[in-house]
């Protein structure tokens, strides 16, 4: 496979061609927060979190590093004032939908986030789609998935599907980071008329 | 009809329809777009149908509904051929008298006529009337002459040369250099110049690739496209075949949105009539080319005009963009390069193809060349669709094509680019249209809505409409667009309510620096343009709202109230007996006087107050003086009548 070398953070990095910025990253030991990537599942690019500064021919942008291709010669950089402000506004408005997730807390003194700046509206499910792409991409059953869109866009289980196959399997629930996710399912089975197992 | 073989049979056939025509026919077009059609549009055209056969005309005189030519503030439109006499809100009883005194006589009716503003001389032809003597219509301008139905109509003006010339006198690469020489621009909003996309996609290796017609306007007061589609879809389709030509694609698919039945209705008709013409299918003009074209149809996604989302919604998912950093051009469609253009780009092409890239760039600005459709909508006289050299003035295309502000108020901002784009002032009125002038004075071109605003309008509440179509619109991947947006609207909601804080300004500026930064495509990444232009050029106004608790524009419910000067009142009893809240007290002789915690503010009262006591006042909510103590309200009649 084809290796070549790029920057991020000053460190000198080997990676393979195919690989994009965070994969480099990770495989170099330097930490970039993400709450939508999973790397059996295709990039999905929403959260937003584990955006970078890219240089390239002399031009600096901000990419989203679960999607940037790795590049020869690319200059990375995984933090910044700019960053660190983008990170925690957008820290801020996801705890504003659900308050007392973990693995938000966790994020929120590295960024310095103030969890009640902005008006509460809960809804827990923060819409990173693992459960989504996971039942879709890995067990390609499609017994959960969105519904509506914008503001008012939320999970659903799809009954037909997730009656037939998702007691079996739950392999999704450890996936979400809120545990929205398994509240939804209980929902989902007392609305369906399906009890609880 | 048979197929045209070759490019000398559509010569052919050109010069018969011609000829058929030039024998001093004259044609009655009407307008048969969607607002006149609205308008009452296909009753006029059957009561000419009638007329003329009631008449035994019909041997001399074609009639018939063609395009929009733009004047829909005047609509029904009606213009004779070869005079080129235009009527104007033609009703069907109007019928019988313009066949009879016009087609018969010879002579005008007048009082169909527009009549110009100041000295209301009459002005009977398209070009003497100033909403149209001012634009350069190299678009529309074939709009009145086509039946939008009929492929003959569109032959018998030249279209279709431009292929021909382009399939047999031209490389493909050549198409692209006279394209990029041209300088033409995506006529949809981003600007990205056209001959460049073509250039990635045609040097891109693929066992396949496509052409896409973005017919999936969505702007709120925009229908520049929809009038191109409905009215000259040949010109679209030709630019398109032209496209694919030059890149090398065999399959094209024109993405246009549901709510456009017509439109969807002539570019399908038009697809099946090029097919039948040998325009379209195998072997194109005898050329070798080949080139199949198929329609979507959109199901109401605003996001799905955005090109990744376009592309994901006709492979047959749900209509979101896609996280990446390829151009579409070379991988998009199914993975593969794919040439996405605006309806108005395409129907460009024909226009450089047979006019060259030097005619085209000599109109225009340093970075925009050609023309470009603006619908001109909001407080202005006349509605419509213009098309303008790039470069003239916002003032020009304000005053002398739009005919300035209604009802004598003034003029307080244009709002261009729809949701992505901004609210320019009084003091940019002078700025020339461009793609880079817009932007940098914080609006954009997008696809070509043009609103104008008055002194009545609050820029904080149109500010805050567009927040609100923008989240009602958003798809909902991306945290910031979907959850910044959010808060965006429940912070609008607040100031608009009289509720703002202190902070809200600086929130709002971080929330609208992370849209742009961070959003996953440019809906959100633009999203935050309408406030960023509001706040840079009537921040007072958000200052008004936030600290004074006042709507300078007396538009914002919570900040306005309707109050009744007791020195005007004549105790009439219409007001009272009008208000649908039962919001007024008083009597037949006692003052009116406004409960402001029941009044709902919708203004009844003030409409209804007869013109000759002008009692009723819209103040700000702060300022409503208390109410005259009931002694003082009592009015004598008696003493007044002696």
């Amino acid at each position: 496979m084809n290796q070549f070398t790029l920057s991020i953070d000053g460190k000198e990095v080997t990676a393979d061609e195919g690989m994009t910025v965070l994969d480099a990253a990770r495989r170099a030991g330097v930490f970039i927060p993400t709450l939508c990537h999973h790397e059996k599942l295709e990039p999905f690019g929403a959260c937003r979190l584990c955006l970078v500064e890219v240089e390239e021919r002399g031009r600096t942008r901000l990419v989203v590093s679960c999607v940037y291709p790795a590049s020869a010669g690319l200059k990375v950089t995984t933090r910044s004032g700019n960053i660190d402000r983008l990170r925690r506004t957008i820290l801020e408005l996801l705890l504003a939908r659900s308050p007392h997730s973990p693995v938000l807390e966790k994020l929120v003194a590295q960024y310095g986030a103030q969890p009640g700046r902005f008006e509460k509206q809960a809804s827990f499910c923060i819409h990173c789609g693992l459960c989504v792409r996971y039942c879709a991409e890995v067990k390609k059953a499609q017994a959960v998935g969105f519904i509506d869109r914008g503001v008012r866009k939320e999970i659903a289980f799809v009954p037909e599907i997730a009656s037939q196959v998702c007691e079996q399997c739950k392999q999704c629930f450890e996936l979400c980071p809120t545990s929205y996710l398994q509240a939804a399912y209980v929902l989902f089975r007392a609305q369906a008329g399906l009890g609880s197992e | 009809m048979s197929r045209l073989n070759n490019p000398q049979d559509l010569e052919r056939l050109r010069q018969q329809l011609q000829a058929r025509r030039m024998a001093g026919r004259t044609v009655i077009s009407v307008c048969a777009g969607t607002g006149c059609l609205a308008l009452g549009a296909q009753e006029v055209i059957a009561a000419f149908r009638e007329e003329l056969q009631k008449r035994n005309l019909t041997a001399s005189v074609d009639h018939k509904g063609t395009g929009c030519p733009g004047f829909c503030e005047r609509g029904p439109v009606v213009v004779i051929y070869p005079q080129k006499i235009c009527y104007l809100q033609v009703k069907p009883a109007d019928v019988p008298e313009i066949v009879e005194r016009t087609l018969e006589q010879n002579q005008l009716v007048e009082r169909l006529l527009y009549r110009l503003p100041g000295d209301g001389r009459q002005a009977p032809r398209e070009e003497d009337i100033p909403f149209y003597a001012h634009q350069q219509r190299w678009l529309l301008g074939n709009n009145m002459l086509i039946d939008s139905k009929n492929i003959e109509d569109y032959i018998a003006l030249g279209g279709y040369s431009a292929l021909a010339r382009a399939l047999f006198e031209m490389k493909p690469e050549q198409v692209i250099e006279e394209v990029k020489k041209s300088g033409l621009r995506g006529r949809g909003g981003a600007g990205f110049p056209t001959g460049l996309k073509w250039e990635g996609s045609a040097r891109a290796p693929a066992d396949k690739k496509y052409v896409i017609v973005n017919a999936d306007e969505g702007d709120p007061g925009a229908f520049m496209d929809r009038a191109l589609l409905e009215g000259n879809p040949h010109a679209v389709l030709e630019g398109l075949i032209i496209g694919a030509y030059a890149v090398g694609a065999c399959e094209g698919y024109v993405y246009v949105r549901q709510e456009y039945p017509l439109a969807v209705e002539n570019i399908v008709l038009a697809i099946e009539q090029a097919r039948s013409y040998g325009l379209l299918g195998e072997n194109i003009l005898g050329s070798g080319l080949c080139l199949e074209v198929f329609v979507h149809r959109g199901a109401g996604a605003f996001v799905s005009g955005e090109s990744t989302a376009l592309m994901t919604a006709i492979e047959g998912r749900v209509g979101e963009p896609r996280p990446k950093y390829v151009r579409s051009n070379i991988k998009g469609l199914w993975n593969r390069p794919s040439v996405l253009n605006n309806v108005e780009t395409w129907a460009n092409i024909p226009l450089i193809i047979n006019r060259g890239a030097d005619w085209f760039a000599s109109v225009g600005t340093a970075g925009s060349k050609g023309t470009k459709i603006f619908s001109l909508v909001g407080k202005i006289n006349n509605t419509g669709l213009v098309e303008v050299p790039m470069g003239i003035s916002l003032r020009k295309i304000i005053y002398d094509i739009g005919g300035g502000i209604p009802g004598g108020k003034r003029f307080k901002a244009v709002q261009t680019g729809g949701p992505s784009g901004g609210c320019l002032p009084e003091s940019l009125l002078d700025l020339p249209v461009g793609f880079d002038e817009l932007t940098e004075a914080g609006s954009m071109m997008g696809s070509g809505g043009m609103i104008v605003m008055d002194e009545d309008t609050c820029m904080v509440d149109v500010a805050r409409y567009f927040v609100e179509f923008l989240a009602d619109e958003s798809c909902g991947k991306c945290v910031p667009c979907r959850e910044g947006l959010r808060q965006m609207a429940a912070i609008f909601s607040r100031i608009v309510n009289g509720q703002g804080r202190e902070e809200d300004l600086q929130t709002l500026q971080n929330l609208a620096e992370v849209l742009k930064s961070a959003s996953l495509c440019a809906l959100g990444t633009s999203a935050a343009n309408p406030f960023m232009s509001t706040l840079r050029y009537f921040r007072e106004e958000y200052e008004a709202h936030i600290k004074e608790k006042r709507c300078p524009a007396l538009v914002c419910k919570s900040l306005t109230a309707y109050w009744i000067d007791p020195a005007r009142c004549q105790a009439c009893m219409i007001c009272l007996k009008k208000c649908p809240v039962g919001a007024i007290a008083g009597g037949r002789d006692t003052i009116h006087v406004i409960d402001q915690a029941k009044c709902n503010r919708c203004g009844t009262c003030l409409e209804v107050c007869p013109k000759r006591f002008g009692a009723v006042n819209k103040l700000a909510a702060r300022d409503v003086p208390s109410a005259p103590p009931p002694e003082e309200r009592t009015i004598d009649r008696k003493r007044k009548e002696t």
